[in-house]
């Protein structure tokens, strides 16, 4: 079943309705969009210098944001809430909220059980621990890859 | 003639033909304005790369005021899906490079400079990608899939049936069941995943395994309970699609809990060459083999 461009994208836009867009632009999703307009594509310099180190900065909010762009308004999201660099404890996602809160929990289990004396302490501990790691690599699941081939 | 000046914003290169030029007529780019080849074609010399530009007013897109404006989410989509409306229209009908969005020249001459010193490779790549298109595989799991009882990880740990113990100890040890389940269907997830990404493979001249895609928005499109664990990108020639397509959903069928998203066509964004070489040093001229960076066999190194 192939499916080709030219049926999914329709006819042209006009010139009277430069800004509708076709089927498939619109089907596809921001998140998809951005990721390709933002972070794929050729990199070569311009004069205008945003093309290279902001657009490498705004990508990192945009992997932790990255979803539809109604939703975010819909949500009143703020931007900024979200970028690591500017705030000092950032959320993270919530998963990764919610992992870290897990294998503190997990912990102070296999302690108790182990009998550990005063496992509050040392939970406090590993949890310290835990988070510092977990904000040393923010996407966690699956990095980029650049090994080069073996 | 006292007109506002302008920047000239490039979005693709592309072998200038006939039909180009009236595609290109066709489009409106980013803040709605006119598209342009540059340099424009000359039948009287042999077909080069050249870039598909517009200007842009230079107050709006000058570099202090891009930097707040890519603040703007509302603006940063209209402009990313004006960018990708120009890219995705261009590669209906002829073979495109995709340009980062924002490559901004101070005016056609400057870019007519930056496209002389890349244009050989350019047209490399173009050869390269001519009759192909890029496909993205994404892979979502549904983190409670199997557990039957439609009661999530993300619910409450049963309250009821109180151990022995204290409360404190039979909750945490239904976390842990719950984190040991979680953990054993993100490894069934991440099998299902390397299953779609080898069903793929074959079809594909070039892969490229990209983040996957999560944060707090991400759910309208993962579904109310879904996890993106694949977001695989896939150059695939125009006369495998089919069966790539084919390959792709069959092996998401019957993997329960598990669904596969396929995307595209879409221009080669994925392939477009990275950083522009440094001039005669290459050790590896050759393009065809996959050097650029990100560039991987799926299913390869895990």
């Amino acid at each position: 079943m192939s499916d080709p461009l030219a049926n999914r994208l329709g006819p042209l836009p006009s010139r009277a309705t430069p800004m509708s867009y076709p089927p498939s632009s619109s089907s596809a999703s921001l998140a998809d969009i951005l990721e390709r307009v933002l972070d794929k594509g050729i990199v070569i310099a311009g004069d205008i210098r945003i093309n290279l180190l902001d657009i490498e900065l705004l990508t990192i909010k945009l992997r932790i944001l990255i979803a539809s762009v109604d939703k975010a308004k819909e949500m009143g999201i703020d931007w900024w809430e979200y970028d690591p660099s500017l705030s000092s404890r950032h959320s993270g996602s919530p998963l990764a909220e919610e992992n870290r809160r897990l294998r503190a929990e997990v912990e102070a289990l296999r302690r108790e059980r182990l009998g550990t004396a005063e496992p509050g302490v040392q939970g406090a501990e590993y949890e310290a621990d835990d988070r510092a790691r977990e904000e040393d690599r923010p996407s966690r699941r699956a990095p980029k890859r650049n090994r080069p081939a073996p | 003639m006292n007109r506002e000046p302008t920047l000239t914003y490039v979005y693709a290169v592309a072998v200038p033909t006939p039909e180009l030029v009236r595609t290109v007529a066709s489009l409106r780019g980013v803040a709605d304005a006119a598209l342009s080849l540059l340099p424009p074609l000359d039948d009287s010399r042999p077909a080069a790369p050249a870039f598909v530009t517009s200007q842009v007013p230079h107050g709006d897109w000058r570099e202090e005021a891009l930097r707040a404006r890519f603040e703007d989410l509302g603006w940063l989509e209209s402009t990313a899906r004006a960018h990708h409306h120009v890219i995705q229209a261009l590669s209906e009908r002829a073979t495109v490079l995709p340009l980062r969005m924002a490559t901004l020249y101070e005016d056609e001459e400057r870019a007519l400079a930056a496209l002389r010193e890349q244009r050989p490779a350019f047209a490399d790549r173009l050869a390269l990608l001519a009759h192909h298109a890029e496909y993205g595989v994404k892979v979502y799991v549904r983190p409670d899939a199997g557990d039957g009882d439609g009661d999530g990880p993300d619910a409450a740990p049963p309250a009821a049936t109180p151990a022995p113990g204290s409360p404190g100890k039979a909750y945490l040890q239904a976390r842990k069941r719950q984190h040991h389940a979680r953990e054993d269907r993100y490894q069934q997830a991440a099998r299902a995943a390397e299953r779609i990404a080898a069903a793929a493979a074959p079809h594909a001249t070039h892969a490229v395994r990209h983040p996957t895609q999560s944060g707090p928005l991400t759910h309208g499109e993962a579904g109310p309970d879904g996890e993106n664990v694949l977001n695989d990108a896939y150059l695939v020639p125009d006369d495998r699609a089919g069966a790539f397509r084919r390959a792709v959903q069959q092996a998401g069928e019957d993997l329960p809990g598990v669904r596969v998203d396929i995307t595209g066509p879409w221009a080669p964004y994925s392939f477009a060459m990275p950083a522009p070489r440094t001039t005669g040093t290459d050790p590896d001229p050759d393009p065809g083999t996959g050097t650029g960076t990100g560039t991987e066999t799926p299913g390869g190194p895990t």
